[in-house]
C-alpha cells in the first residue's frame, strides 16, 4: 500500500549510479528500522506471536485454566472440528452473513455516494449521516436496534402492526430472521466507510469526461454506466476485499444482539471460537477453529482476486 | 435465573458522585506522577484510571442477580453498605447470567483481578473449583465470620462437596415448582376449604386435575415453556425423570460416561409429549407466555422455578399459590440448583479475608429478604425462625429442598451451561412434536458425546 504511494523520483535529477544509491540505502536503513521499531515490535508482540501460538495450541489440547500447551494431539482437534456439525452450521452461516452483507454494502454504499456527490448544498450532512453510525462502538450499535428490535414494543414490530401484519414475530428471537436482523444492523452501522472511499474517488474523475459525455449526447445512465463504474474500479476492487474479510470476521453484533442464539441459528465461526476457548477452557480446540475459519478466508479473498484477474484479461 | 436472568442488567452501582469525580481527577493526578502518595485510596474510579487499588475497606462483589432477586440484593447490599461506612466499603456489579458470567469470573481469576466474592451456581463452582479458581472453604474460614457448616441445611452442604472439601458457601436453594391459579382450582374443585390443593398423586391424578382445570379454563390445563428455553425443557424433563425409580444420573465419571436410563428417557419424553397430544397442555409457548396463561386464567397450573413468585405477585388481582411438584410416579423429585458465595482465588490478606467473610455472613444474616423472592435459604438459622415460618406461599414448598435433584457434575454441565443447552433443546423439539422422543433422545446423545469423548479441560 505504502510503496505504492511513492512518488516516482523526480525526473530532473539525474539518475544515481549503481553504488551510490545501494551507499544511500544503506545509511537509510538504520534510520529506517528505527522508525519502524515501535510498530514491529507491536506487530510481533500482537500479531505475528499470537498468530503462531495459535497454529502451536491448534495441535494440542491446551486448556485456559492449565500452564503450558498441555499434550500434543496432533490433528485431533481438526477431526474433531470438521466433524462438528455445529461447526459447519457457524461456517455456514457466517458465509450467508457475509454474503448478504457485501453485496448490499457495496451497492447501497455505491447509490449513495453518486447520489450524494450529485447534491451541490448541504453535502457535508449527507457526508456526516452516512459515516456517523460507523464511528459509535458495537456496544451503542447493539444496543440501539436490540431496542428496534424488541419483541412487540419495539419500533419494527410497531411498524409491522401498524401496516396490518397480526402476529408480528420477534426479529432476534426466530430463528430464521436473527441472522438477518443481524446483518441489517451491520449494513446500515458500516455503510459509511464504503460510502466514503466511494465518494473520494467519485470527487476524483475529472468533471470534463462528463461535459464532454454530454456534449455527445450520453445519457445520465450512460454516463454512469461507461465513466464512473469503470472509473471506480479499483475503489470497488478495494471495498469488495475489505467487506468480505470483515464480514466474515462477525463477532461483536451477534455476541451481543443474539449470543448465537436463538438455538445455534446466528452462531457465527467467531462466536463458536469464544465459546470453546473461553467458555468451555478448550484454548487447543478454539485454536483450530480460529485456524479453520483463516484458512476460509484465504481461500474466500482467493477466489475473489482469481475472479479479478479472468476479468481484467478479459478486458485486457 | 429468574425471568429477568434471561434479559440484559445493566451494572449496578455505577452512581457517579461529584466527589468520585473529584478523587477521579486525584487518581488521574496520581497516575501522572504528580502526586503518587495519593494513589492509595479512593473510588473505584481513581483506582481504575490510576490502576490503584481500591480503597483498602472496600468489598468487590459480583453477581448475576437480575429482576426481583436483582433488587433484593440491592437492598441487602444496602443494609451491608450501611453497617460498614457507606458506599465506599461495597464495590458491587451485576452481570448477564449464564456462561458469560461464568467466563468472566474465570478470566477476572487468571488475570489476577477478581472480586473479593461471586455468586455461583452450586452446579457451576465445582468446574470454576476443578480449575483450581477457587479458594477452599475451610472451617478456619468460616469460623472468621462466626459460621460452622452445621449453620447451612445438611443436604445443600453435602452437594456442594468436592472430593470432601468445599469452596463455597451456600445462601439458598430454588427448586422447579408448581404454582396454581387460586380461582381456577376452586372452580375446578381442586382445593381444601384452606385455599391449599388437594394432594395429587401419581399421573392419573395428575391427568384428572389438569382436566378439571382445562374445563373451567377452556383453554390449557397447565403451562410450562417448551420455546427458547432450554433450561426450562430440561427442569421439567429432569423432574420428571428424576422421579422414577431407576433413574440413573446424566452424566458420571466427570462427565466422560452418559449414564442416563434410557429406557426411563423415552418414557419420560413420551408422558411429556402425550399431555401435549391430549391437548391438557400448549404445544408452544415460550418462558413469559407460559405464565401469562397461567396469570390470565388459560390455564390452571405453571411450571417454573420459585423466583417467579416476584412476577406473579405484580400481576394485579391474581390469586396464586405454590407447592411442590407432585409426585407423579415413583418418589418425590424436583430439579433445582442452589446459589452460592465463592471467594475468586487470589492472595489475599488476613484483612481482606475476613472483610469477604464478613461480607457474606452479612447477606446471610438478611436470608429473610431473600426469601421474599421465594428462594428458600440454606442459612438454618433464618429457616427455623418464627419470620419465616409466617412467609406464605414460601414456608410450602420448604420440603422440596430434600426432593431436590441436582444437575450431574461435568465440565460442561450445570444451571445454563452446555448440557442443558444440548439436552433442553431436544426435549423443547420433542414436545413441539417436532421430533419423536427417540429422534430427540439420538439428536442430544450425539452432541453430548462430542463432550464426553473430549478430555476435561479442567
Amino acid at each position: 500500500m505504502s510503496t505504492a504511494t511513492l512518488s516516482p523520483a523526480h525526473p530532473t535529477t539525474p539518475a544515481p549510479t549503481r553504488a551510490s544509491r545501494e551507499e544511500r540505502r544503506r545509511g537509510e536503513t538504520r534510520p529506517a528500522w528505527l522508525f519502524l521499531a515501535p510498530f514491529v515490535i507491536f506487530y510481533l508482540l500482537f500479531l505475528v506471536w499470537p498468530v503462531i501460538y495459535m497454529f502451536i495450541a491448534s495441535l494440542f489440547n491446551t486448556s485456559l485454566v492449565r500452564t503450558g500447551f498441555g499434550t500434543f494431539t496432533g490433528l485431533r482437534n481438526y477431526a474433531e472440528m470438521l466433524t462438528l456439525p455445529l461447526f459447519w452450521q457457524s461456517l455456514g452461516h457466517t458465509l450467508v452473513f457475509t454474503l448478504i452483507t457485501t453485496i448490499p454494502l457495496v451497492i447501497l454504499a455505491f447509490v449513495f455516494a453518486v447520489l450524494a456527490n450529485r447534491v451541490l448544498r448541504a453535502q457535508w450532512l449527507f457526508r456526516l449521516a452516512f459515516f456517523v453510525p460507523f464511528i459509535l462502538p458495537s456496544a451503542a450499535i447493539a444496543l440501539i436496534w436490540s431496542f428496534i428490535y424488541s419483541p412487540t414494543t419495539g419500533l419494527w414490530n410497531s411498524f409491522e402492526a401498524a401496516i396490518g401484519i397480526a402476529k408480528p414475530s420477534p426479529v432476534l428471537a426466530t430463528p430464521s430472521l436473527a441472522l438477518l436482523g443481524v446483518a441489517i444492523t451491520t449494513i446500515w452501522w458500516t455503510i459509511g466507510f464504503n460510502f466514503v472511499l466511494y465518494l473520494a474517488a467519485l470527487q476524483d474523475i475529472p468533471r470534463e469526461l462528463y461535459e464532454a459525455a454530454s456534449v455527445d449526447g450520453a445519457s445520465q445512465w450512460q454516463q454512469i454506466r461507461s465513466i464512473t463504474i469503470p472509473l471506480l474500479n479499483r475503489t470497488t476492487t478495494l471495498v469488495v476485499l475489505l467487506q468480505i474479510i470483515a464480514s466474515l470476521k462477525i463477532f461483536d453484533q451477534v455476541y451481543l444482539m443474539t449470543a448465537g442464539g436463538p438455538g445455534n441459528s446466528s452462531q457465527v465461526v467467531l462466536t463458536l471460537v469464544a465459546d470453546t476457548a473461553f467458555t468451555n477452557y478448550r484454548m487447543g480446540a478454539g485454536s483450530t477453529a480460529s485456524v479453520l475459519l483463516l484458512i476460509v478466508i484465504l481461500i474466500v479473498t482467493g477466489i475473489r482476486e482469481l475472479i479479478e484477474r479472468l476479468q481484467q484479461r478479459r478486458e485486457g | 435465573m429468574t425471568s429477568a436472568h434471561l434479559g440484559r442488567t445493566p451494572l449496578s452501582q455505577s452512581r457517579i458522585s461529584r466527589r468520585a469525580v473529584l478523587q477521579g481527577g486525584l487518581g488521574a493526578v496520581a497516575a501522572l506522577g504528580v502526586a503518587g502518595g495519593l494513589s492509595g485510596c479512593g473510588s473505584a474510579l481513581s483506582a481504575g484510571l490510576a490502576g490503584t487499588k481500591l480503597d483498602p475497606g472496600t468489598v468487590t462483589y459480583w453477581n448475576l442477580f437480575g429482576g426481583g432477586d436483582g433488587s433484593r440484593m440491592q437492598t441487602m447490599e444496602q443494609q451491608y453498605m450501611n453497617q460498614h461506612g457507606g458506599g465506599r466499603s461495597l464495590q458491587s456489579a451485576t452481570f448477564t447470567w449464564g456462561n458469560p458470567y461464568y467466563t468472566k469470573v474465570s478470566l477476572a481469576t487468571l488475570g489476577e483481578t477478581p472480586p473479593d466474592v461471586a455468586v455461583a451456581h452450586l452446579t457451576r463452582q465445582f468446574p470454576l473449583a476443578l480449575a483450581n479458581l477457587l479458594e477452599e472453604i475451610t472451617d478456619d474460614k468460616l469460623a472468621l465470620a462466626g459460621l460452622s457448616s452445621a449453620d447451612f441445611n445438611p443436604k445443600v452442604w453435602q452437594a456442594l462437596a468436592l472430593n470432601g472439601k468445599h469452596y463455597a458457601i451456600p445462601l439458598d436453594t430454588h427448586p422447579f415448582v408448581l404454582y396454581y391459579n387460586t380461582d381456577v382450582c376452586q372452580k375446578a374443585g381442586l382445593l381444601n376449604a384452606d385455599g391449599s390443593l388437594k394432594p395429587i398423586h401419581g399421573t392419573s391424578e395428575w391427568e384428572a386435575a389438569l382436566s378439571a382445570a382445562k374445563k373451567v379454563t377452556g383453554a390449557y390445563g397447565a403451562s410450562v415453556a417448551t420455546v427458547g428455553d432450554n433450561a426450562t425443557n430440561w427442569r421439567w424433563f429432569q423432574t420428571l425423570y428424576s422421579q422414577q425409580n431407576g433413574s440413573t444420573p446424566w452424566l458420571s465419571d466427570g462427565g466422560q460416561k452418559l449414564t442416563y436410563n434410557e429406557d426411563l428417557t423415552i418414557k419420560t419424553l413420551t408422558y411429556m409429549q402425550s399431555l401435549i397430544k391430549s391437548g391438557l397442555m400448549p404445544a408452544t409457548t415460550d418462558y413469559t407466555g407460559s405464565q401469562t396463561l397461567m396469570f390470565t386464567g388459560k390455564s390452571g397450573f405453571y411450571m417454573q422455578g420459585e423466583w417467579e413468585i416476584t412476577t406473579s405477585e405484580s400481576v394485579s388481582g391474581l390469586k396464586f399459590g405454590m407447592t411442590p411438584i407432585p409426585v407423579l410416579f415413583d418418589h418425590a423429585a424436583t430439579q433445582g440448583d442452589s446459589h452460592t458465595f465463592i471467594l475468586p482465588r487470589f492472595n489475599r490478606t488476613p484483612d481482606q479475608l475476613g472483610r469477604a467473610m464478613g461480607f457474606v455472613k452479612s447477606l446471610l444474616d438478611q436470608s429473610l429478604t431473600w426469601a421474599k423472592g421465594g428462594h428458600i435459604p440454606a442459612y438454618l438459622p433464618t429457616v427455623r425462625s418464627a419470620e419465616f415460618s409466617k412467609l406464605k406461599p414460601q414456608a410450602n414448598y420448604v420440603s422440596a429442598v430434600d426432593a431436590v435433584v441436582y444437575d450431574s457434575q461435568a465440565w460442561y454441565s450445570g444451571s445454563g451451561s452446555n448440557f442443558e443447552n444440548a439436552v433442553g433443546s431436544q426435549i423443547g423439539l420433542s414436545q413441539q412434536g417436532l421430533a419423536t422422543p427417540q429422534e430427540a433422545l439420538a439428536a442430544a446423545r450425539d452432541q453430548l458425546l462430542t463432550y464426553a469423548n473430549t478430555p476435561s479441560p479442567l
